[in-house]
């Protein structure tokens, strides 16, 4: 491990990607997007009202995505 | 006799305790920690009274002189009865009192509420298992009730009735950090660095909640409203205080912790919309529209990092995992039916009006 706090993305079981570290996130025309938090979930489902940030209705639409299989 | 709690009233500091009795055990609680402990006083009626209060009793979660008492008695480690009582902490008979009544609660509360099948020990299994748990709908939601029907009225007293958690937001989760190692405890620190606004005071939780209160009219100050909230409001809150401050119970204060987000970002989402109906802008809805990214974070890292990790490295733990889990689902459902029940019958919700 290295001490520069490499960025990590995590896919989570039927649910979003975990992305941890030092990073920025940019909208389409690369302007930063606010970030509330250090630890962010993108949505990965499509049906988030706040992309592209989670917002956990993947749950309503039953979205499948086992990574581990 | 003279320092007994019975005849000290006049001149102690008992008229700032942000709250008043509910029956004997809880007059006797609150009268005790209103003075200054003295080598004379005697608290040689604590036991009977405790006694009393739990014997035969089978509704410990509504029983006001019960949740009260046990309220004060959790007031006294988190610094919440108005700042008093610090020096009664590690009062040996309190400490015996509580320990009383967190046994007949808990057996209650184990007698109560369903367990769901234990899963396999491992992050998979328990994430799973949780994930269907939460999932399952349990008759009409608060959420949806406020989301399009609540009044002005009731939209405060929902604000009210979460206010007693929520003014302390993440803090009985918080006992467990030093009471889990490894992974499970790097996972509880990342959400709860969140909950308290990761360095920025004005993010915690708990501000914005009180913020969230003041923009509806409301005092946030904590402990205002303890008065008028039901037994079973109270409840919710010492069960968790009980899960958190007993670390025999740390699997149940990690599953309860991962049923909380995972049922929290969607609810937020309709909670906010019912303020919203009511053209209340984002000084209001601040709260909820930040527990819609928050937890959606949250409950990922609390069904698999924290509640997966401790299944794996402590497999004993698995069951009370699912049990606090369980807890949570069923006690936070007895406290939402009591607000739907009173408002679909155009009742208040609150025990009564006079302090508001």
């Amino acid at each position: 491990m290295s001490h520069d706090n490499p960025v990590t993305i995590t896919p989570y079981t039927d649910g979003p990607l975990i992305v941890r570290g030092d990073f920025e996130i940019l909208s389409s025309t690369g302007e930063p997007l606010p970030r509330n938090r250090k630890t962010v979930a993108l949505c990965r489902c499509g049906v988030s009202a706040i992309k592209p940030y989670c917002d956990g209705t993947h749950k309503l639409v039953k979205f499948k995505a086992n990574d581990d299989e | 006799m003279s320092n007994t709690p019975n005849t000290i009233h006049a001149l102690n500091t008992i008229d700032l305790l942000p709250l008043t009795a509910r029956g004997p055990l809880s007059s006797y609680i609150v009268g005790l920690v209103g003075q200054h402990p003295n080598e004379d006083t005697d608290l040689s009626p604590l036991r009977e009274l405790v006694e009393t209060a739990v014997a035969g009793n089978s509704s410990l979660t509504h029983d006001d002189d019960v949740q009260v008492s046990l309220f004060v008695l959790y007031g006294l480690h988190y610094g919440s009865l108005g700042g008093l009582g610090a020096e009664w902490e590690w009062n040996p008979e309190l400490i015996a009192a509580r320990g009383k009544l967190e046994r007949a609660f808990e057996a209650e509360l184990r007698a109560l509420i369903p367990v769901p099948e234990t899963p396999e020990p491992t992050r998979a299994a328990v994430a799973q298992a949780l994930a269907v748990l939460t999932a399952v709908e349990s008759g009409p939601s608060l959420s949806r009730f406020v989301a399009k029907k609540a009044t002005p009225e009731q939209l405060q007293e929902f604000l009210i009735q979460r206010s007693i958690y929520t003014l302390r937001e993440a803090d009985p989760h918080s006992w467990a950090i030093p009471r889990l190692s490894g992974r499970p405890k790097a996972a509880l620190v990342e959400i709860q660095a969140d909950e308290y606004g990761d360095g920025r005071p004005e993010r915690m939780h708990a501000e914005i909640f009180a913020r969230t209160m003041r923009a509806m009219g409301l005092d946030s100050s904590y402990g205002h409203y303890i008065d008028v909230v039901p037994a079973i409001t109270l409840a919710s809150l010492n069960m968790m205080s009980m899960f958190g401050l007993n670390r025999r119970l740390r699997g149940a204060i990690v599953g309860h912790l991962a049923a909380f987000e995972m049922t929290s970002a969607i609810p937020n989402q309709m909670y906010g919309n019912g303020f919203r109906r009511h053209g209340h802008g984002e000084s209001v809805t601040d709260y909820f529209d930040e527990h819609v990214e928050a937890d959606a974070v949250h409950e990922q890292i609390a069904a698999h990092d924290l509640a997966g990790s401790l299944a794996e490295d402590e497999p004993a733990l698995v069951a009370d995992i699912m049990f606090g889990a369980s807890a949570c689902l069923t006690v936070d459902g007895w406290a939402g039916d009591h607000m739907l029940t009173s408002w679909t019958n155009e009742q208040s919700s609150l025990r009564s009006k006079d302090t508001l």
